[in-house]
C-alpha cells in the first residue's frame, strides 16, 4: 500500500473533561473514496475539525501529504490541499452562487491591493482565472442554476452542490464531506454518488465523507471506518463492516440502530 | 514622605480607585456573561447613575440631610432607578439586535451611550454639575498616613455590595441561573429557564452597581459631569478584562488591580497625571494581546 | 457580465441603474464633474469652504468605509490617523522644514505602521474587544498629542507653510476646494477598484462567516490587516491635507468625538455604499449647518439618529436595500 495521503496517528482530543476522541488512528490513500460513520455523537464532524484545523487536539498527529497539519492555521490547512462541506450548510449569505465558489480560488490567487488599484495585467488575467475555473467547478457539480442568484436562493439539493464546487474551487487533494447527503431525495442521491465518484476518477481527489445514509455509504466507499464514542471500533471494505459484530452493536445500542445499519 | 508612607498612602488610593472599577466591571462582566455583548453603554449608567444621585440628594437633603446617611438613601434609589433604566434599555435597544450580525449590536450600543452622553450634555451645557454635599473632610491618622472616613466609607460599602452580590450569586437561584445562562444560553432555554427574565435581573444588577458607584464619585469627587463615564468606562472595562471577562470575582479582582496599577502608576517618574490614562490604555492593550481571558477567565474552544 | 451587476448594485444601490447604462454612467460622471469645477463660483466662498470640509469627511468616510463597511470591523478610533497624517506632516514641515510632498510618503507609512502594530495582534480577537482597543489606541494618540513638546502640547502646531507643487503656490480657500476635490474622487476610485477585486471579495467572505472563510483558505487576520492599514492611508492623506489646509492642528480635532463623526457618516449613509457614505458625509458637515440654531443638541440629533437607524433601518438611509434581499 502506498503511503497514506492522510495519516492520522493517536489524535486524542477532549473539551472541559469530556474524551471526545481517544487515540484515533487511521489513514486515507490517495484517490480513494473513504467513509466515517457511527452513531451520533461519536466525534465524527471533531474528527473533520481536527483534520482541517479548527480544533487542535491534545495529542497525535495528522500527516497530510507528508506534512504535520496540527502546526497550521485552519487557512493553512487548505491551502496545502485539504477542502471541505459543512454539517448545516454554511454558504455566504448576501453572496452569489458564483461568489462563493471564487472564495475557494482566494487561496489559489495572489493579487492584492496594489494589483487591484490599478488593475495590472497579472490581476485582471488572475481574475479571469478564478471566473472561468469556478463556473468550471459549478458545471461539474452539476450546477445549472444562475450563477448571478444569491447562493441561499437556491433549491437545497442545489446549495448542497455549490457547497461541494466551492470546495473544490480550493484545488484540494482531499475533500471532507460531512454529511452531503442529509435532506437529499433518493434521485439527489443517486446523483451525489456519481458525483464523489466522477471527484476520484476525473479530478483525481480522495474523498472522506461522513454519513449516515448507510446505504450510500456502502454503495460508496472502499473503506469504511467506523467510530464510536470517540474511538475507532472497525475498520473495512463494506461487506465487512456490515457483518462486524462490534458495528452491529455500537448501532444497535442506539434508537433506531438496526434500521440505521439496513441490514 | 519616605517610601513606606508613599506606599501607604497609594494603596489607599489604589483601593478607592479600585472599588469604583471593581463595581462598574462587575456590570460589564455580567451582562457579557449572559448575552456576550460588551454593553459600551455601561460606563454612562455610571455617570446617570452619578446624576441621579444628585438629584435625588438635592430633594431629599433637607430631610435626611446632606451627609453620608443621605447620600446613602439617594444612592440606593440612583440604584433603583438606572437599574430600571439598563433593563429598559435592553429591552428596546438590545434585546431585538441579538440575532443580527455582531456589527448591528455593537454599533447599537454605541448609540445608545451616545445618546445617553449628549442628552446629559444637552441639559448641563457641558459643564460640571457641583454635588454638594455635608460629608466632612475628617479622618484618622495612622501614623503620618491620613485616611479619611470618606475613603473608608466608600471602600466599605463597594465591599459590601461585592459582597451581596457573590452571595446573590452562589446562594440565590436568581443567582445560580444567571450563571447557568452564561455558561448555556440555549441550553437553558430549553430547561425552561426564564431567559429573557434572568437577563432583565442581570441587567438590573450591573446598572445598580454601576449606578451606586457613580453616586458615591460624585459625593466623593464633589462634582458630575456628562463625560465622567467615557474614562471610567473603558478602565472598568480594562479591569474586566484584566480578571477575565465573564468572571465575577475577576471583576472585583481586575478593579482592584488597577486601582492599585494606577496610583502606583502615577509614582513612576515620568508619567504623572498627564500620561496616567495613557498608562492604563496601554496596560488595556497589553492584556488583550498577551491574556485575552484574563487572571480567573476561561479560555473558549470554538465549535464548528 | 452580470456579476458586474450585482457588484454595482451592491455598491451603489439603486444609482446601479446609471452606473450600468455606460451613456449614463458618462453623463451622470459629467455633470457631477462639471458641478464641482464651477461649484464655487455658483455657491460662494462661505459655501466653498463647507464644501471643503465635506469633500475631507468624504475621503474619510470612504477609509472608515474600507474598515466598517467592507470588512466589518467596527473602529472606534478612526481619528488616530487622521492624526497620524496631521502631525507627522505638522512637524515634519513646521520643525524639521521638510516639503509637504516628501513628508506625505512618511505621514502614510506612519499610519500603516501604526496600523500594524495596533491591528496585528487586536484582529485576532473578537470584534468587541476590537472596537475597545481601537477606541483606546485613538485616546492614546491624542493624550500624546497634547503631552508631548514635539507635538506642541494642548496649542497643538501652527504656521505650517502651504505646499507648492510645480510652481502652483496652494493656498486660499479655492485652491484647497480642487486638491480635496481630487482627494475625494480618488478616494471614490480606490474603493471601487478594491470592491471589485480578490481582496474586497475576500473582506465580504470574512465579514459573513470568518470561520467558513478561514476553512476556504482565506488567512482571516491578513484580510483583516490589510483593510485596517487601508483605512489607516485614506485616514493620514485626510489628515496630511487637512493639516496643510487649516496651517494649524490641535489636539481637540482628533478626539473620540471625531472618530464618532466619522463612523456616523459611514452608517447614516449606509454603510458599503459608496453614494451612501458620500451622503452620510454630506448629511454631517451640512447638517450642523442648517442646524446650527439647536447649538449642542445637534450632537444628540445624531446619536438618536444612529440609535433608529440601527433599530429599524440597519441598512442605512440611503434608498434600497443594496443587491441583498
Amino acid at each position: 500500500m502506498s503511503e497514506a495521503l492522510l495519516n492520522l496517528t493517536g489524535v486524542g482530543l477532549a473539551f472541559a473533561g469530556n474524551t471526545v476522541l481517544d487515540d484515533v488512528n487511521f489513514q486515507v490513500p490517495e484517490k480513494t473514496v473513504v467513509s466515517l460513520i457511527g452513531p451520533n455523537g461519536a466525534g465524527k464532524t471533531s474528527l473533520f475539525n481536527c483534520i482541517t484545523g479548527f480544533y487542535k487536539p491534545q495529542m497525535g498527529s495528522v500527516m497530510f501529504d507528508g506534512r504535520e497539519m496540527l502546526k497550521l492555521k485552519p487557512h493553512g490547512v487548505t491551502a496545502a490541499g485539504i477542502a471541505r462541506t459543512f454539517q448545516n450548510l454554511r454558504l455566504f449569505n448576501e453572496m452569489t452562487v458564483l461568489e462563493n465558489v471564487m472564495s475557494g480560488m482566494h487561496c489559489r490567487s495572489s493579487a492584492g491591493a496594489f494589483a487591484a488599484i490599478f488593475r495590472t495585467p497579472t490581476q485582471r488575467r488572475e481574475e479571469k482565472e478564478i471566473d472561468e475555473f469556478s463556473r468550471e467547478c459549478l458545471d461539474f457539480c452539476g450546477v445549472d442554476d444562475d450563477v448571478d442568484r444569491l447562493a441561499t436562493t437556491l433549491a437545497y439539493g442545489h446549495q448542497r452542490r455549490v457547497e461541494i464546487a466551492r470546495a473544490l474551487a480550493t484545488k484540494p487533494k482531499l475533500l471532507l464531506l460531512d454529511e452531503p447527503a442529509a435532506g437529499l431525495n433518493a434521485g439527489e442521491k443517486q446523483d451525489l454518488v456519481a458525483l464523489i465518484n466522477r471527484i476520484r476518477d476525473e479530478r483525481g481527489i480522495s474523498v472522506l465523507l461522513i454519513e449516515h445514509d448507510t446505504g450510500l455509504v456502502m454503495k460508496v466507499s472502499e473503506r469504511i471506518h467506523v467510530l464510536d464514542h470517540g474511538v475507532m471500533i472497525a475498520e473495512g471494505t463494506a461487506k465487512e463492516i456490515q457483518s462486524n459484530p462490534k458495528v452491529i452493536e455500537a448501532y444497535l445500542g442506539q434508537e433506531d440502530g438496526e434500521a440505521s445499519l439496513e441490514l | 514622605m519616605s517610601v513606606f508612607e508613599i506606599i501607604m498612602h497609594q494603596l489607599v488610593n489604589g483601593l478607592v480607585l479600585g472599588s469604583f472599577y471593581a463595581l462598574v466591571a462587575l456590570g460589564y462582566t455580567m451582562i457579557f456573561g449572559v448575552i456576550k455583548l460588551l454593553n459600551f453603554a455601561h460606563g454612562d449608567l455610571y455617570m446617570i447613575g452619578g446624576f441621579t444621585g444628585f438629584i435625588i440628594l438635592s430633594a431629599i437633603s433637607s430631610v435626611v440631610g446632606g451627609d453620608w446617611f443621605g447620600i446613602f438613601i439617594a444612592m440606593f434609589l440612583s440604584m433603583i432607578a438606572v437599574g430600571c433604566l439598563g433593563v429598559v434599555i435592553q429591552r428596546i435597544a438590545y434585546q431585538p439586535m441579538l440575532a443580527a450580525p455582531r456589527l448591528s449590536i455593537l454599533i447599537t450600543a454605541l448609540a445608545v451611550s451616545l445618546v445617553l452622553q449628549n442628552a446629559v450634555l444637552a441639559l448641563t451645557g457641558g459643564q460640571y454639575t457641583a454635588f454638594s454635599t455635608d460629608i466632612g473632610f475628617g479622618g484618622v491618622n495612622i501614623g503620618s498616613l491620613f485616611i479619611t472616613y470618606n475613603q473608608m466609607v466608600l471602600v466599605g460599602t463597594a465591599s459590601i455590595l461585592m459582597i451581596a452580590l457573590q452571595v446573590f450569586v452562589t446562594r440565590t437561584q436568581y443567582g445560580r441561573a444567571m450563571r447557568a445562562v452564561a455558561i448555556d444560553k440555549d441550553m437553558c432555554e430549553l430547561m425552561g429557564i426564564n431567559v429573557p427574565a434572568i437577563i432583565g435581573v442581570t441587567f438590573f444588577i450591573g446598572s445598580a452597581l454601576a449606578a451606586a458607584a457613580g453616586t458615591m464619585a460624585g459625593a466623593y469627587y464633589g462634582s458630575v459631569w456628562y463625560f465622567m463615564g467615557f474614562l471610567v468606562g473603558l478602565k472598568a472595562f480594562t479591569a474586566a478584562v484584566i480578571g477575565g471577562i465573564g468572571s465575577i470575582p475577576g471583576a472585583m479582582l481586575g478593579g482592584l488591580i488597577l486601582g492599585l496599577l494606577e496610583a502606583f502608576g502615577t509614582q513612576i517618574p515620568g508619567i504623572g497625571s498627564e500620561w496616567k490614562d495613557v498608562f492604563t490604555f496601554v496596560v488595556l492593550i497589553l492584556v488583550l494581546v498577551f491574556k485575552p481571558t484574563g487572571l480567573l477567565g476561561k479560555s473558549e474552544q470554538e465549535r464548528m | 457580465m452580470s456579476e458586474q451587476k450585482v457588484l454595482s448594485a451592491r455598491l451603489f444601490g439603486p444609482l446601479a441603474v446609471l452606473v450600468e447604462n455606460s451613456k449614463a454612467r458618462w453623463t451622470a460622471i459629467g455633470a457631477i464633474l462639471i458641478l464641482m469645477a464651477i461649484g464655487p463660483f455658483i455657491f460662494g466662498q462661505y459655501a466653498t469652504v463647507i464644501m471643503t470640509n465635506a469633500l475631507l469627511y468624504v475621503v474619510l468616510a470612504l477609509g472608515l468605509n474600507i474598515v466598517v463597511g467592507y470588512a466589518g470591523l467596527l473602529d472606534l478610533g478612526y481619528a488616530a490617523f487622521f492624526a497620524i497624517g496631521a502631525y507627522t506632516v505638522g512637524i515634519l514641515t513646521q520643525e524639521f522644514g521638510v516639503n509637504f510632498w516628501l513628508t506625505l510618503p512618511v505621514a502614510v507609512l506612519a499610519a500603516a505602521i501604526g496600523g500594524i502594530i495596533i491591528g496585528g495582534p487586536t484582529l485576532r480577537l473578537r470584534s468587541d474587544y476590537l472596537a475597545i482597543v481601537t477606541l483606546g489606541f485613538g485616546e492614546i494618540v491624542r493624550l500624546s498629542a497634547r503631552n508631548l513638546d514635539i507635538t506642541g502640547k494642548a496649542s497643538g502646531i501652527s504656521g505650517i507653510e502651504q505646499p507648492y507643487l510645480f510652481g502652483w503656490h496652494i493656498a486660499g480657500y479655492l485652491d484647497f476646494y480642487y486638491v480635496f476635490c481630487v482627494l475625494a474622487i480618488l478616494a471614490v476610485f480606490v474603493s471601487v477598484r478594491l470592491a471589485n477585486s480578490r481582496l474586497g471579495r475576500a473582506w465580504l467572505y470574512v465579514r459573513h462567516d470568518e470561520d467558513v472563510a478561514e476553512a476556504m483558505g482565506i488567512n482571516r487576520v491578513r484580510v483583516k490587516l490589510a483593510a485596517y492599514v487601508i483605512g489607516a492611508i485614506f485616514g493620514s492623506v485626510g489628515g496630511a491635507f487637512f493639516a496643510a489646509n487649516l496651517g494649524a492642528i490641535s489636539p481637540e480635532s482628533f478626539s473620540f468625538t471625531q472618530s464618532v463623526l466619522i463612523l456616523m457618516a459611514v452608517i447614516l449613509g449606509g454603510m458599503g455604499k459608496i453614494p451612501g457614505v458620500i451622503l452620510g458625509a454630506l448629511i454631517i458637515i451640512l447638517g450642523p449647518e442648517l442646524l446650527r440654531d439647536l447649538g449642542p443638541l445637534r450632537l444628540l440629533v445624531f446619536a438618536v439618529g444612529l440609535l433608529l437607524i440601527m433599530l429599524f433601518r440597519p441598512s442605512g438611509i440611503w434608498p434600497g436595500k443594496g443587491a441583498q434581499k
